[in-house]
């Protein structure tokens, strides 16, 4: 079968891919856009590894085939700092040692951020419910709760005020 | 002399943190790929026994994309890659197995090309009878190596002469490692018939001996490059070969690199797992619950190869005591040949299997006796100078298990919680609660001497960078932070001038598997082995050059001083390259005193023990056996812990590993022995909403009393035990139905449905 051509939004850039209709978003970005940040862990939506965001949602990016996100803007763990500065939560996932073999970071942060782009004061529960769908398997996941809560206080002081400033 | 920065204790950022957060963290897959790579598909046995009658891959070859096909005939040296004994078939030859054992390999163009193409094989088989479990494989004495037996004193006289029996059987499930990376290698053909491999293994030295066994090339030819896996477990340490063999023998055959990189479920489908367990036991104790015999019988199933099963079935003997002294001992123990998966190493190695069985027994004789658990586990526990001498006749001269568990019992309030949990009880029906608090002691070292060493290098650079190497790898259990930080207090600097490197077999040479707890205490004595040598130098250096007394020289803060005197540190490093002072040094090191005899299992395999316990308490609903831990808490001794913040991360995460084995992770096969729950759709790792709220986890105040690296202790495999509390919790809900007198047959995992039949069997007793 014939290739198909897609553009697609990824970081900020404008791209434009040709890929097997079969290839997924995941396999795009890894091996068409040389963006190896999220994994390859189970390629059937169980892991969580894969985790990337579209049009501002986390998607696990092994479930969605490439000509899917045709149009579509994509964030990748790559794209999470604005040049050398990291993301809040990337600095607190590194100072609280949210990571242990570090594969599951990549789409662990992405879950994370999106949960904090629509809700910037989550409770640990909403915390929880947000990475349900991360495994780690190496750090019995309270590192990341705690650099998701130290996260979100930071940004909410960054943006100067919240529901409960 | 210590630089605060880097003292021990301090929490150091993980040396990748900023990688990690980027996504720029290079795993083998992430390596950008060289022109002209390769991918490759296995071709795996449907049959769990059966000679292959004939193999067809005519359609295959000639499948698009597909460049080329090999077989076990196209192996140039040896088709074995088994770590002890040589029953490791790299590929199937004449006859197969287990069901998902490989058979040929394709290599095409991409990885969909070369999975379409292995579908189209023909393979015809003649079915041979096969043992798919361990009750069968024990009767028909099918082992996979001869059976081990350990002695102490006459267990049958002293049993007879017990007051009191505690007899039954238990049986435990296996383990998937479920490395969140799956088994990867990539290999690339160098000049003069060498090859370069990438490969995710906690054994880089073994990967290199057995590519060049199966190439039938020197071992000088093949370097093994290890920079970080994403997870091992123990899942990397004998059996990332087979892959990392098939890899090389294609590109050995074809001239091209190579990727083998494995589907979640082939991985899960071929790859061997933590060795489940079926015990009998016979245990003789009185009336306050003291232990005076015990004679146990364990069968581990192997699988189909020997594998690492020799060592994991020894160290399951060597841990059955677990914290206990057992009076008279009689274990039997037996590596059961059958034809699944075979099984390997997995955090723990047997230990956490061997104690297990002892602290069921324990739970039966307190049940038996009508008391609190909590009090037989610390009558039984070995004392300080008289009943410290373990089966295998070790004394224990470090034990601290005493004062950590009262100082558990009183920071988790357990006394109180016990009279809640009753309260609780008597007031509902169908929602039971229970609590458990459980010990463990757990052996450091390889129970082979040999293992115990390892080397390192440590490079100076002339701007006061500084380079590490060492024999250990790096799996997420922060090594190479931790031996940063002992080069970094070694010479005074900061630890952001270390930068620790890949594993590499053209570096340190001949190293030992990242395994059985021991990276840092081998391979931080031996960065500081080649550190202390460079600063020794320096130290000369100085006393020449500046007339310093030695004893006053000082390295801390990036500087060094003496009485009259300092310079930085890198402008020492100038003035010492100028006068020709070796700046560079391997280091090694060798555990000392360790001692075993396999035939008697008898000795000192291990350098000291490392304690722990925790506490757990869960609510079960009784009418589906679904469950909820509501809190832990955890108290465990790392020694004085290099990085506290590590050591914490690691007991946490193998608390909830352990949780996940007893508990969620079910592994079934079906009546063909095909593997079922192969993918974590069907296969239950545990994930953030299957831990506590309440999680407490605490270092024990500590220091080794052996001389190991800044006096800490191996943390990466002992906590493993600590979610025993967790089963013995929901055990003890289950109990209470049946008014704590009856001991529920419950068996592990205690999943909702071993649950259920443990409820209806005490039920069944109890009318």
């Amino acid at each position: 079968m014939a290739n198909i051509e897609i553009e697609l939004e990824v970081n900020g850039r404008q791209e434009q891919v040709s890929v097997e209709p079969g290839k997924t978003l995941l396999h795009l970005l890894r091996e068409n856009l040389g963006l190896t940040g999220a994994k390859d862990g189970c390629r059937s939506g169980d892991c969580g590894a894969c985790v990337v965001i579209v049009d501002g949602r986390s998607v696990n990016s092994c479930m969605v085939l490439a000509p899917q996100a045709e149009g579509s803007s994509v964030m990748t763990v790559e794209g999470l700092a604005q040049g050398d500065e990291l993301h809040p939560l990337q600095r607190a996932f590194a100072e609280n040692w949210a990571f242990q073999c570090g594969f599951c970071t990549p789409g662990m942060l992405a879950s994370c951020y999106a949960l904090l782009e629509f809700n910037d004061n989550p409770t640990r529960d909403e915390i929880r419910a947000a990475i349900a769908g991360n495994f780690c398997r190496c750090t019995g996941y309270q590192a990341v709760v705690k650099a998701v809560e130290q996260a979100a206080t930071e940004l909410r002081v960054l943006k100067g005020g919240s529901r409960n400033a | 002399m210590r630089a605060k920065e880097t003292a021990p204790g301090r929490a150091i950022p993980h040396e990748s943190a900023s990688l990690h957060v980027a996504g720029e963290a290079t795993y083998v897959d992430d390596i950008p790929e060289l022109a002209g790579t390769l991918y490759v598909a296995l071709g795996l046995s449907s049959e769990a026994h059966a000679r292959i009658r004939s193999i067809d891959l005519e359609a295959v070859q000639n499948a698009p994309g597909v460049v080329g096909v090999i077989t076990a005939a196209d192996i140039p040296g040896v088709n074995d890659c088994g770590p002890i004994i040589h029953d490791d078939p790299i590929l199937a030859d004449s006859e197969v197995q287990f069901v998902g054992q490989p058979i040929f390999a394709v290599a095409a163009n991409s990885y969909t090309a070369a999975r379409k193409a292995v579908r189209l094989a023909e393979i015809d088989y003649e079915s041979l009878p096969a043992v798919l479990d361990v009750a069968t494989g024990r009767q028909q004495q099918s082992f996979v190596i001869p059976p081990m037996h350990l002695r102490r004193g006459d267990a049958e006289q002293a049993l007879q002469s017990s007051p009191s029996r505690s007899q039954g059987a238990f049986s435990i499930g296996g383990q998937e490692q479920f490395y969140l990376e799956g088994q990867i290698s990539y290999v690339a053909p160098k000049e003069d018939g060498c090859f370069h491999l990438w490969c995710s293994t906690q054994h880089p030295t073994e990967m290199q001996q057995v590519v060049a066994h199966a190439l039938g090339i020197d071992f000088n030819q093949v370097v093994v490059e290890m920079r970080r896996m994403g997870g091992g477990f123990g899942g990397k340490e004998s059996q990332s070969a087979i892959f990392a063999c098939i890899a090389a023998v294609v590109a050995s055959k074809l001239g091209r690199p190579v990727k083998l990189r494995l589907d979640r479920d082939d991985d899960m489908t071929i790859t061997g797992k933590r060795h489940g367990f079926e015990f009998a036991y016979d245990v003789g104790y009185d009336d306050d619950g003291q232990i005076h015999a015990a004679r146990v019988d364990m069968a581990a199933q192997a699988g189909f190869s020997a594998d690492l099963s020799g060592p994991v079935v020894t160290r399951a003997v060597c841990h059955f005591d677990n914290a206990y002294y057992l009076g008279d001992v009689a274990i039997d123990a037996y590596s059961v040949r059958t034809n699944t998966q075979s099984n390997t190493a997995f955090r723990g190695f047997g230990g956490p299997q061997g104690a297990i069985a002892i602290e069921y027994i324990i739970d039966n004789i307190a049940r038996q006796l009508g008391k609190d658990p909590l009090q037989v586990r610390k009558l039984n526990f070995y004392g300080r100078d008289e009943r410290n001498v373990t089966p295998y006749g070790q004394t224990v001269s470090d034990n601290v298990i005493h004062e950590l568990v009262d100082e558990l019992e009183s920071s988790s309030d357990y006394s109180a919680r016990r009279k809640a949990v009753a309260a609780f009880n008597r007031d509902n029906e169908v929602l039971r609660k229970g609590l458990a608090l459980t010990p463990l002691k757990f052996g450091i070292s390889f129970n082979v001497v040999h293992f115990n060493q390892a080397g390192a290098l440590v490079h100076v650079y002339t701007d006061g960078s500084v380079l590490v190497n060492h024999g250990g790898t790096e799996m997420g259990q922060g090594l190479h932070t931790k031996v940063s930080q002992v080069v970094a207090l070694e010479l005074g600097i900061d630890v952001r001038r270390v930068r620790a490197t890949a594993n590499d077999t053209s570096k340190v040479a001949n190293t030992s598997a990242t395994a059985a707890s021991t990276g840092s205490d081998l391979n931080g004595k031996a960065a500081q082995d080649a550190a202390r040598q460079i600063r020794n130098r320096l130290i000369r250096f100085i006393a020449e050059e500046h007339g310093a007394n030695l004893a006053d020289i000082e390295f801390a803060g990036d500087r060094v001083s003496w009485g009259s005197g300092e310079i930085a540190f890198d402008e020492l490093v100038v003035q010492a390259y100028q006068n020709r002072v070796q700046l560079w040094s391997d280091g090694f090191y060798k555990t000392p005193g360790l001692s075993w005899d396999r035939e008697a299992m008898q000795g000192s395999p291990f350098y000291y023990f490392s304690y722990g316990a925790a506490v757990s308490e869960v609510v079960v609903d009784t009418l589906t056996g679904e469950w909820k831990l509501l809190r832990a808490d955890i108290l465990h001794d790392a020694g004085n812990s290099i990085n506290p913040v590590i050591d914490i991360g690691q007991i946490e995460g193998a608390f909830i590993q352990g949780m996940g084995w007893l508990t969620s992770e079910e592994l079934r096969w079906n009546e063909a022995g095909r593997l079922i729950t192969h993918a974590p759709s069907t296969y239950k790792i545990p994930t953030i909403t299957d831990c506590p709220q309440k999680f407490n986890t605490r270092l024990y105040q500590n220091h080794n009393v052996e001389d190991t690296i800044l006096r800490s202790k191996a943390v990466g495999e002992p906590p493993l035990l600590l979610p025993f509390s967790v089963f013995f919790a929901i055990r003890d809900a289950i109990a209470s139905l049946a008014d704590n007198r009856i001991n529920p047959p419950l068996r592990a995992p205690a999943t909702p449905e071993a649950i259920l039949d443990a409820i209806d069997a005490l039920r069944g007793e109890h009318q």
